[in-house]
């Protein structure tokens, strides 16, 4: 064995069904390999699994974002129009506090906070979710070393990849390219660095 | 490998995609819109919705010029033509997030092929409904006052009013659609970066693509949050709609001041929305050669929904009349008969029951479904009569307030009217720029539908579906 060349990113099989990735990732997570991917032009299912990689956490992220945003709606409307008990003033600043007094209604009339409470919770759980997504996933990053390799242009049209990169602790250039030769793919790529 | 999968079919999956189609015919047929030349037909139409869009902008330029007295609204009517088309057009967008989101709830396959297309229209939609209540403040470009910021003048805005709630709901409700559209779209944007072979084509989709890869651990944070964001989406556009009518429903006018008012408008907008998708989808699925994709059996499943829908606003009409006459209120008895139905706009109201009411209960006979003329000549019949229905809720109430000495009348100038056809020009405009610019079908969700694109677990029967 011999420590893998620091110049490649991974190495590159291609398949043309989303079955042969999936058997492929399976073969190789029974291997024992970790640091790989899958990459298909549409969600593949049983990919993940498949590839032994844990489920997000995204939901409770947006779950968070959401209960942000429904306080931060609550308590702007509370303290600007809501009034607040006296012991508060000193705490509060005068300028953001204005009481309307609308027919003499409750200042702190809440349910007629609800409606912006409700759109602010949808807002921050959708930006949370498009902008967390983004962020775990790493975009945005116009380049990667995957897109060097010709075969790879297909990946987001009709083909299906998967990539075993060298930074895996089982990582061996030939032992590697033996056993995804062994997979039957269309074509196998060393990815450069 | 190569063992041939036998997959079960559901009894419709054939009929919402016909013809024979790989992953790569069916990259190539949506993508090559896109990236091939320019039709001539395509010019022709952008550059006369361009035109149209002159008029909107010689009409705002005019009204910022001179002033809301170029419009017709005065005292007794204050909401003329601007509230009119305001929740026409966005009643018309409501359609789309239906489509897109409430359908991917229910596991609709056949909205794959139409979500993209009716996501742009929701938007599109938004953008000229937005203009209306903006151009209404008089000094648009203090519409900033309708924010909660710390101004000088240290006021904050009246959070019980229903106007704020829609300040929050619509612009809340434009942000998330635009990111529902657009995080539908980063897999196709790569796609194009991948298939364009211009240079500055290619760096442009690969900039809006921001790098999409396709990784299996980026697809299911991806499909994760596209269906959270279709749950966030569903509740959203129920509340936009339903605030609309608080405008009118929180208000003491009779005829105005009834329960009915959320959910009645709720089935109003998608029932319009859904005949604009009609009216949009049978013309390009003709220009582009996308019957495989957008088929009959589409717009059959268009028209159900229109039909359940109408009957849904027909029983709000019926209930606003039954609520009327039991409401034992001279005033609410006296409005209904003598000034909804049978005074000066009678006529109105007998059109739109007409045309809400009675015309689309023929698509409860199959040949008005699958006839495609006049399932599109019902759809426009619809578009009219709920543009007529917004006409008949606003005019028939404002114009005799409770005081008779300031009874009035209402019609719209020549400027409310080149407003509103200019509002089409910039519909039309950015709905022709979205068919030239990005693909209008999801081409990773038609993939993602195909049969092929199955898969088993190891170890389990290849007959399997997941």
């Amino acid at each position: 064995m011999h420590a893998p060349e620091p110049t490649l990113f991974g190495l590159l099989a291609e398949f043309d069904t989303p079955q042969a990735l999936v058997d492929a990732a399976n073969a190789a997570r029974v291997k024992g390999f970790k640091v790989m991917d899958g990459y298909s032009p549409f969600p593949v299912e049983g990919l993940r699994e498949a590839l032994g990689k844990p489920r997000t956490l995204m939901p409770v992220l947006i779950f968070c974002g959401g209960l942000t945003g429904c306080f931060t709606a609550f308590v702007l409307q509370t303290f600007t129009s809501g009034g607040h008990p006296t012991e508060w003033d000193a705490y509060v600043p005068q300028w953001f506090n204005y009481r309307l007094n609308i027919a003499g209604r409750p200042f702190f009339s809440w349910p007629a906070f609800v409606p912006a409470m409700f759109e602010l919770t949808i807002l921050f759980s959708a930006f949370t979710a498009l902008f967390g997504m983004l962020l775990l996933n790493g975009y945005p990053r116009l380049h990667h070393p995957l897109f060097e390799v010709k075969e790879f242009l297909r990946a987001s049209s009709d083909r299906f990849f998967l990539c075993i990169e060298a930074t895996d602790p089982l990582f061996d250039i030939d032992e590697t390219y033996a056993f995804m030769k062994h997979l039957n793919p269309i074509s196998l790529s060393e990815v450069p660095q | 490998m190569a063992t041939k999968e036998v997959v079960k079919k559901e009894p419709d999956e054939e009929s919402l995609f016909t013809g024979t189609y790989s992953f790569t015919t069916v990259t190539s047929k949506i993508n090559d819109i896109v990236l091939g030349p320019t039709s001539k037909g395509w010019v022709f139409g952008f550059l006369a919705s361009f035109m149209v869009l002159q008029a909107l902008l010689m009409a705002l330029t005019w009204l910022l010029y001179e002033g809301i007295g170029t419009w017709g609204v005065n005292v007794p009517v204050g909401w003329g033509f601007d509230i009119i088309n305001f929740v026409w057009w966005i009643g018309i967008g409501h359609a789309g997030t239906l489509i897109s989101a409430i359908l991917l709830l229910f596991h609709q396959k056949w909205r794959t092929s139409i979500n993209r297309f009716a996501e742009a229209m929701t938007l599109f939609a938004v953008a000229c409904a937005g203009i209306y209540p903006l151009a209404h403040m008089g000094r648009p470009w203090f519409f900033y006052w309708l924010l909660p910021y710390p101004s000088t003048m240290q006021l904050w805005p009246q959070f019980r009013s229903p106007l704020i709630w829609d300040v929050f709901a619509v612009s809340t409700y434009l942000t998330v659609s635009l990111l529902f559209w657009y995080t539908g779209l980063i897999p196709d944007l790569s796609s194009m970066r991948d298939r364009a072979k211009n240079r500055w084509v290619r760096m442009i989709y690969g900039v809006l693509s921001l790098g999409w890869r396709g990784a299996a651990t980026h697809w299911h944070r991806y499909e994760t949050i596209y269906l959270l964001l279709a749950g966030l989406s569903t509740p959203l556009v129920l509340s936009v709609h339903t605030i609309v009518s608080f405008d009118f429903a929180v208000g003491n006018v009779p005829g105005w001041h009834a329960t009915i008012f959320p959910p009645y408008f709720v089935a109003g907008a998608v029932f319009s929305g859904f005949a604009m998708v009609v009216t949009l989808a049978v013309p390009v699925r003709v220009i582009y050669g996308l019957k495989d994709f957008i088929t009959d059996k589409h717009l059959d499943n268009m028209a159900r929904v229109m039909l359940a829908t109408g009957l849904m606003v027909f029983y709000g009409y019926g209930v606003e009349a039954f609520m009327a006459y039991y409401s034992g209120s001279p005033d609410e008895q006296g409005l209904f008969l003598k000034n909804r139905a049978f005074g000066p706009y009678g006529v109105f109201y007998w059109l739109l029951i007409l045309c809400n009411g009675i015309i689309p209960q023929l698509l409860w006979f199959k040949f008005f479904r699958t006839n495609i003329p006049s399932l599109f000549a019902i759809s426009i019949v619809i578009n009219i009569g709920m543009w007529l229905e917004r006409f008949v809720i606003l005019m028939s109430l404002q114009r005799i307030p409770w005081q008779s000495s300031t009874w009035g009348q209402y019609s719209p100038t020549i400027w409310d009217i080149t407003t509103y056809v200019g509002t089409f020009g910039l519909f039309f405009t950015l709905l022709f720029l979205f068919m030239r610019l990005v693909p209008m079908i999801s081409a990773f969700e038609m993939k993602h539908m195909m049969p092929e694109s199955h898969t088993h677990a190891p170890g389990t029967h290849a007959g399997d579906k997941h």
